[in-house]
């Protein structure tokens, strides 16, 4: 998360950086939600170092230890695997399929709106319209659809996700470079030579980073939150790799016999997605202008 | 008014034409094609694939095989499911009523709660009632629908033993009472969601609103605080609140399924996610569609309302 705000904040100038920066240290929930996803991003990414057991180790002598116990921090499961261990390793699925699918809709996103925008004409009313449709689908509908027939993985999650969610960052560019088009700069960039795809990536993505990024963090929360409904319907992460959804596809069963089983794969994807919407609205607060002013 | 409603439904047709040429290419890119269920069966042989194909007229080409389907989905013939091989259309239509009394119940809850927390978070300002406000819709959103549902049913069917966990009544039938009592947790489950959107929606509007002239003048008037937020206020915020109704119309069909599907509520969401396991195509692509129907139909109709309560549209359209 830091880097990305680094990186925003770099393209402006001093002054404005610290502005930037400084509202959005005020805003406690979004550096609560940093502070979150840094310390479930360590748990995920050190889960190899930091597990205490190995997350696919059956115990059947263990089933059903409940948390606290001796070794077992969180309890196991049904099949004795410790809970904590495969959280963190499901951690390492969930966001990493989050961040991918936010990836996707951005590049998607940003080359639907901003080729449409920039080149006009008939393709712009193409894509636009073509953005308008794909806005019609229901996405769970869609994501379940086709999720049923491909094999899933890390990567063709992220993609399905990623491929039903850009609409909104496409609106986003395309609007922004409309108004953009008409700069000095760009028309200087023109008469200099400089090819379209280079003035869309050189000029204009600069100049739209700020509600593309706001955007792109809320974009991150849903795909965690539609990868967890696909996981848990049992078109996604298969087992026994863990992801967050999947430890709670049999959570109906699981309250009958061990409730905290249903429990703490709830919690943190509610967490995840908590922080990462949290996060996104305290850029809103420290980029927007408007707000800025009040 | 005429020329925009022309134009406003002339772009709805668009819109579903685009829809069905997108779910037809989705039928026809998923591999195997809409006969995959087939190839798995070995009792299947290459001849009765090649038959069925020929049957469904699948050795076509593509666009006669589309102007026919889409033909069909027109004039109601919506093809047979490949499970018990009744017509798809009653199938999915027998299922309508289920969801739109969830649907509706919890629309219809989210939207008087929302509205009304949004107003107070509004006229409170930088209170700590605004922030709490704020921070419950922050997690409502945040939470995943289906693990709600699931500690929903935990606390109050299987602990308390209140409410029943699921179904849509008693096995038998059941009077208003049970039917009631069943609706209860999936309305407030599906609802939740929709309050949080309502709730940040209604606050933004009102504060707009709130620093406007007219609210001044209708203070000085003399009128009451009560007239002033919602003869005023509030009406002035219909715009962009049915605004937002059309919009939320895709959450709240995503919503229905996930919510249907963890409380057995017998809907098409839970047909959806039920075909979905057979790979029963032809139920699969007619809900898909239902629900892209819905959501357009939907943004026409908010849209509409729009230009029926906001006399500026008649003014530049006319």
């Amino acid at each position: 998360m830091s880097d990305i705000l680094l990186e925003e904040v770099s393209i402006r100038p001093p002054s404005a950086r610290r502005g930037v920066l400084r509202r959005f240290l005020r805003h406690r929930l979004a550096v609560l939600g940093v502070v979150l996803i840094a310390l479930l991003g360590i748990g995920a990414g050190g889960a190899p170092w930091l597990a205490p057991h190995d997350p696919d180790e059956i115990a059947i002598a263990e089933r059903y230890v409940p948390p606290l116990s001796a070794d077992r921090l969180l309890g196991a499961d049904d099949l004795g695997r410790d809970v904590l261990s495969r959280l963190m390793y499901a951690g390492r699925i969930s966001l990493s399929v989050g961040i991918a699918a936010m990836l996707v809709t951005l590049v998607v996103g940003f080359a639907i709106g901003a080729f449409g925008a920039y080149l006009g004409g008939w393709i712009d009313v193409a894509l636009m319209r073509l953005t308008d449709v794909m806005l019609c689908f229901p996405s769970v509908f869609l994501l379940l659809f086709v999720a049923a027939f491909v094999t899933p993985s890390l990567g063709s999650m992220a993609l399905m996700i990623g491929l039903t969610c850009w609409m909104e960052i496409a609106r986003i560019v395309h609007a922004q470079i409309l108004a953009l088009k008409s700069a000095d700069f760009i028309a200087a960039a023109e008469l200099a030579g400089a090819p379209a795809w280079r003035i869309v990536v050189r000029q204009i993505l600069p100049n739209t980073l700020a509600p593309i990024l706001v955007a792109a963090t809320l974009n991150t929360a849903n795909a965690i939150l539609l990868e967890s409904y696909i996981s848990f319907l049992g078109y996604g992460i298969q087992p026994p790799q863990a992801s967050w959804g999947n430890m709670l596809t049999n959570a109906q069963s699981d309250f009958q016999v061990d409730a905290w089983l249903a429990v703490f794969p709830g919690l943190a994807i509610t967490l995840a997605v908590a922080s990462f919407n949290f996060i996104g609205d305290g850029l809103r607060d420290a980029l927007d202008p408007r707000v800025r002013d009040a | 008014m005429a020329r925009y409603l022309r134009n406003r439904i002339g772009q709805s047709l668009l819109l579903l034409l685009g829809v069905s040429v997108i779910g037809f290419a989705l039928m026809h890119l998923a591999p195997g094609g809409p006969l995959a269920v087939y190839t798995l069966n070995p009792t299947v042989t290459a001849q009765d694939i090649e038959r069925v194909k020929h049957q469904f007229g699948l050795d076509q080409p593509v666009y006669v095989q589309y102007v026919k389907w889409a033909f069909g989905l027109v004039t109601g013939h919506w093809g047979y499911s490949f499970f018990g091989g009744r017509p798809v259309g009653s199938i999915v239509l027998e299922r309508i009523p289920a969801t739109l009394e969830l649907m509706g119940s919890s629309l219809a809850l989210a939207l008087i709660v929302g509205v009304a927390s949004g107003i107070l978070a509004a006229v409170r300002r930088n209170t700590i009632i605004d922030y709490a406000t704020a921070t419950a819709a922050m997690l409502a959103l945040s939470l995943p629908t289906f693990w709600f549902g699931l500690l929903g049913i935990y606390v109050f069917a299987q602990t308390l033993g209140w409410l029943p966990a699921g179904g849509i009544a008693s096995t038998g039938g059941g009077g208003l009472l049970d039917r009631l009592l069943h609706l209860l947790l999936p309305m407030l489950v599906l609802a939740f969601v929709l309050v949080a959107q309502w709730s940040r929606y209604t606050r933004s509007a009102m504060l707009e609103i709130l620093t406007q002239d007219y609210m001044r003048t209708a203070r000085a008037k003399g009128l009451g605080p009560a007239r002033v937020l919602l003869g005023h206020g509030l009406r002035a915020a219909l715009v962009p609140l049915v605004t937002l109704a059309g919009l939320q119309l895709p959450l709240l069909v995503g919503g229905a399924l996930v919510t249907e599907t963890v409380f057995s509520w017998p809907g098409m969401g839970l047909l959806f996610v039920n075909a979905l396991g057979m790979r029963d195509y032809p139920v699969l692509m007619a809900i898909l569609m239902v629900g892209a129907l819905v959501v357009v139909l939907g943004n026409l109709l908010a849209d509409i309302i729009v230009a029926l309560i906001d006399p500026r549209i008649k003014l530049t359209h006319v």
